[in-house]
């Protein structure tokens, strides 16, 4: 009892907790080469299955010949839709509450969709069979363009639901429409709008793009016939609702159904869908008695598996002649290709594009989308996003730098005037919405004020003047973001996925030594939980996260979530471990004052162990806490230090953040160079500084892709033209550039913790500042709204409309 | 298919294995030889996860057939370092949080340990041109040229330290 107590700060720190860069744990097995991802599993006896997939957009199915391909050694099974169709199999639902065709039933809708599956003995013969099956196709015309989809004439793509009426979000107006989606007040916006001195209107196109993990989809399904289990290993951004939907599909009750999501090398969104391959894996392992592997190649990948974006959002803002916004109004056009397969909570089928009013405040506004079926691929997901919030980011940060050229007016100046202020939090916007907490200004300022915004635009005067004098083809643009999130779906009163509530877990068991296991129901795809919650739990608990192992991704172990998405783990999971390390401690507390023989209430909380009031040598470490509750008999408590939390948050979380870019426009070759990127990012509470600068960085260089260059694009027949890597644009380090990031601290009120979550952030506000930035280098020639991706070809193509190129 | 006896140095180790002679690289090592560590991410020899180091030079592993792998002396990142005693890279990459879901680590590790031997004092610039071939959907690049330069200095200083 002599011994001197390590100060505070000391014991603190040791901890590893909230605040620190710890430096991850993950790291090294990923540096040695040990990993575990799912090409690197293989069991005994196992298969490898490989997809005929359609060369059309658009056909009917005449026939499919499977002899050639069957009689290739190695080749035990061509699976089709006619052998899934017993077992009620060839169509799956989706995730928005429609259908989607696990293989084709009489006819393709989209290039590259799945036709017959090809189970062999290793990936070359599977592929060398594939070729050999043979399918008779009658071509159809294809839609490509949704506008054009209830046109006279149109091509009727879902045959199966055209004449019903009713889908899954209400009526249906014509067979290739799915939905329409309204939030807001539409007479009383029309009328802000009509009477408004200043109004702003264009139209926003945010191209369709592809989260391309690095990794690709996987899974390996293993029925166990002697034991009617079945283990399905796989890429799941959500290992549980997959473990729901595949029991529900297939019949075998859940508890006969093991999940396990491994290593995911990334996800971005990408694997959040349940994909004909998961089902088509699991069919022919219940056939051969034999596990079988899928993974797709980066071409199926690109082609087949969710994609991103594809809105168009026709706008109007209106403000008075002083820039106070008075009105903004959408109408979006939503491409979901061939079948509903967005992942948004079933109440969004927009997911929560109406946060389109963004940072500001808007005292009325009106969102209309119109979903739209295309012979293009399913998906829609959010693409490090939370739910269409890139969409709706973007959608506002161009119409205020529209409005700001109609009122010739600064747009720093003209976001200064609009912004929510700081005591107008709990904020309600005009769409609904509840933002918790936020200080724009202060973040705004910051920003300005750390790139010398001032000078900034002297300097741009001053380019424009030496451009016109011919003394330079270079122009200078100043891209302008300020962008508020709405993440951690989500209150499960109105935010549910099949009907699963999307509340999370943690479940946390003390040794009786005193370290600790932790399991969540999310799955890390790079996000280093492991690291970071162990951070949260050692500050809850007083256990140093270097002794706190977590675990996450195994259905039978782990306690039910939704998973890892629309930065939800840690407003939801994370706020789950901290009421789970809180019962801990409220258990520790009641054994602590018995072990020191005072009232409960006569304990207090330090650090890593619970103290006597007023007696600070009085104490029980939680080790020595730990190990009395499995030593020890202690009258009305029981044995053992576990506890369980099941968090279902009470209001989404409201990150934000303010962007600048600036960049140097060569307008002869349509290279932009990246000169400056600066990032100041308010996630609340910061768990590891570290990591969330990583995310930043990570976040910002897929915003400059998708801005500049990357793109799904398909042609007029519905051919994909960007397939590959080849094509398709992911930027190397050669061309990505430095970013400086910076932080304010707005916690959020409702969060146990204070965190709001941050990994998606960069990518919803990063896209906004690049694309700004392009337009702000032409503002001055009268350019208004240019689509994205602002690849070498479309900055040249503006400069030469603009005719700013000799004649 | 024929398949074809195939030696190879890998890691230190002579390895040999039957294998079809179109069979690429990457699938031998991953599939033949269970060295997991250089991963697969477009088989199109544009992403570098399956960057290996193959008679003194970076290759990425997908771009070779097996037909051509014969003989042929390889380092894969199983082969850098082990637990006891890591690569400075891969200490660095760890230390300056330069990878985060990991599936492009092998890779880029690997590419840069030819890199700073081809290179061993590089500017940023070479660094970022030196790691083009390798891409990576989650770091941004920022930490992973951190990571690299740090890397550069410590073994350029072991090495002064040494003479
Ligand atoms: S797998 Fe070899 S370069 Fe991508
Ligand atoms: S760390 Fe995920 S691809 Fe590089």
């Amino acid at each position: 009892m002599n011994e001197m107590i390590p100060p505070k700060a000391e014991r603190s720190a040791a901890l590893k907790g909230l605040g620190t860069s710890r430096k991850r744990v993950e790291d090294a097995r990923f540096t040695q080469g040990k990993g575990n991802f799912i090409d690197d599993l293989k069991l005994p006896g196992m298969l490898f299955g490989d997809f005929v997939r359609s060369p059309y957009p658009h056909a009917y199915v005449k026939s499919i010949n499977t002899d050639a391909a069957l009689a290739v050694p190695g080749v035990v099974a061509v699976l089709t839709a006619a052998d899934l169709e017993p077992l009620g199999l060839h169509w799956m639902p989706t995730l928005a509450g429609d259908k989607q065709m696990v293989l084709a039933d009489g006819k393709v809708l989209f290039q590259g969709q799945e036709v017959a599956f090809v189970v062999a003995s290793d990936r070359y013969v599977a592929a060398d069979a594939v070729e050999l099956v043979e399918v008779d196709y009658e071509e159809l015309p294809a839609l490509v363009d949704p506008f054009k989809a209830e046109i006279k004439g149109a091509p009727i793509l879902r045959e199966d639901i055209a004449d019903n009426l009713e889908g899954a979000h209400g009526a249906r107006r014509h067979p290739n429409h799915i939905f329409t989606w309204e939030s807001g007040e539409k007479e009383q916006t029309e009328a802000a709008i009509g009477e408004a001195e200043i109004v702003a209107e264009e139209m926003i196109y945010y191209h369709r793009t592809h989260p391309c993990p690095l990794e690709t989809c996987g899974a390996v399904a293993s029925m166990d016939k002697v034991n009617g289990k079945l283990t399905l290993h796989g890429t799941f951004q959500a290992p549980h609702a997959v473990r729901t939907v595949a029991s529900l599909i297939s019949g075998i009750a859940e508890h006969n159904i093991r999940v396990i999501s491994p290593d995911i090398g990334g996800g971005f969104g990408n694997k959040v869908g349940v994909y004909p391959g998961y089902v088509c894996s699991i069919v022919a392992s219940i056939v051969t008695g034999k596990p079988v592997k899928w993974i797709e190649d980066r071409i199926e990948n690109l082609t087949s598996t969710a994609f991103a974006r594809d809105y168009w959002m026709q706008g109007k803002i209106s403000a008075t002649k002083e820039g106070k916004i008075t009105g903004l109004w959408c109408h979006t056009t939503a491409d979901h290709g061939a079948f509903d397969a967005c992942a948004d909570p079933t109440k969004f089928p927009a997911g929560f594009m109406n946060i389109c009013t963004g940072s500001y405040d808007i005292p009325t506004a009106y969102l209309c989308v119109d979903g739209i079926y295309t012979n293009k691929a399913p998906g829609g997901v959010a693409y490090r996003c939370s739910f269409r919030v890139t969409e709706a980011a973007y959608f506002i940060e161009r119409m205020i730098e529209m409005l700001a050229i109609k009122l010739k007016m600064d747009a720093a100046e003209l976001r200064r005037i609009n912004f929510i202020k700081k005591e107008q939090f709990p904020y309600q916007s005009a769409l609904g919405w509840e933002y918790d907490s936020g200080d724009y200004h202060t973040a705004w300022e910051k920003a300005l004020e750390a790139v010398n915004y001032t000078e900034l635009r002297k300097e741009q005067t001053q380019r424009l003047e030496d451009f016109k004098a011919g003394a330079t083809r270079s122009l200078m643009g100043i891209g302008l973001c300020h962008f508020t999130e709405i993440v951690g779906a989500g209150p499960v009163k109105n935010c549910d996925i099949l009907g699963l509530g999307m509340f999370d877990s943690c479940e946390i068991r003390i040794h009786p030594t005193g370290s600790a296991i932790a399991r969540l129901g999310t799955i890390s795809q790079g996000q280093g939980h492991a690291t970071t919650f162990a951070q949260i739990l050692a500050s809850e608990i007083g256990i140093p996260a270097d002794d706190i192992t977590l675990e996450e991704g195994d259905t039978d172990t782990a306690p039910y979530g939704l998973g890892t998405y629309g930065s939800r783990s840690t407003p939801v999971a994370g706020a789950a471990t901290a009421m789970a390390g809180r019962k801990i401690r409220a258990k520790a507390q009641m054994i602590a004052a018995y072990l020191l023989e005072v009232h409960d209430d006569d304990v207090e909380w330090d650090v890593d162990r619970f103290a006597v009031k007023g007696a600070p040598e009085r104490f029980k470490t939680m080790k020595e806490i730990a190990f009395a509750s499995y030593s020890q008999e202690i009258p009305g408590v029981e044995p053992g230090l576990e506890a369980v939390s099941y968090y279902d948050p009470p209001n989404m979380t409201y990150p934000f953040g303010a962007y600048i870019c600036v960049m140097d426009i060569n307008v002869d070759t349509g290279i932009a160079d990246i000169r400056t990127f600066y990032a100041l990012d308010d996630c609340g509470t910061r768990i590891n500084p570290m990591i969330i600068e990583g995310q930043v960085h990570g976040g910002l260089t897929e915003a400059f892709a998708i801005s500049m260059g990357q793109e799904l694009a398909y042609d007029d027949m519905g051919n994909v033209k960007t397939g590959s890597l080849m094509d398709f644009f992911i930027p190397t380090s050669w061309e990505t550039p430095n970013y400086i990031t910076d932080f304010t601290t707005t916690p959020s009120p409702h969060h146990p913790i204070g965190a709001k979550g941050v990994g998606e952030s960069p990518n919803v506000g990063g896209v906004p500042a690049f694309s700004n930035a392009v337009h702000d280098a032409f503002r001055s020639f009268g350019l208004t709204q240019s689509h994205m991706p602002h690849d070498h070809w479309r900055i040249w193509k503006i400069a030469n409309d603009l005719g700013l190129h000799d004649k | 298919m024929e398949k074809m006896h195939l030696k190879m140095t890998v890691n230190g180790e002579e390895m040999e294995t039957l294998a079809e002679p179109r069979e690429l690289l990457i699938h031998v090592l991953r599939e033949r030889l269970n060295i997991t560590g250089p991963h697969i991410g477009c088989e199109t020899s544009h992403c570098g996860a399956c960057t290996i180091d193959m008679d003194g030079k970076s290759v990425k592993s997908c771009t070779v057939f097996a037909a051509q792998a014969g003989g042929a002396d390889i380092t894969t990142i199983e082969g850098l370092g082990n637990p006891d005693n890591l690569h400075v890279l891969q200490e660095m990459f760890k230390e300056h949080h330069g990878l985060q879901c990991g599936f492009c680590t092998p890779g880029m590790i690997t590419r840069a340990y030819r890199l700073l031997q081809e290179i061993p004092d590089p500017t940023e610039e070479e660094v970022r041109f030196g790691m083009s071939g390798n891409l990576c959907r989650c770091t941004g690049y920022q930490n992973i040229v951190k990571a690299i330069m740090a890397a550069a200095t410590e073994m350029n200083a072991t090495k002064e330290a040494a003479q």
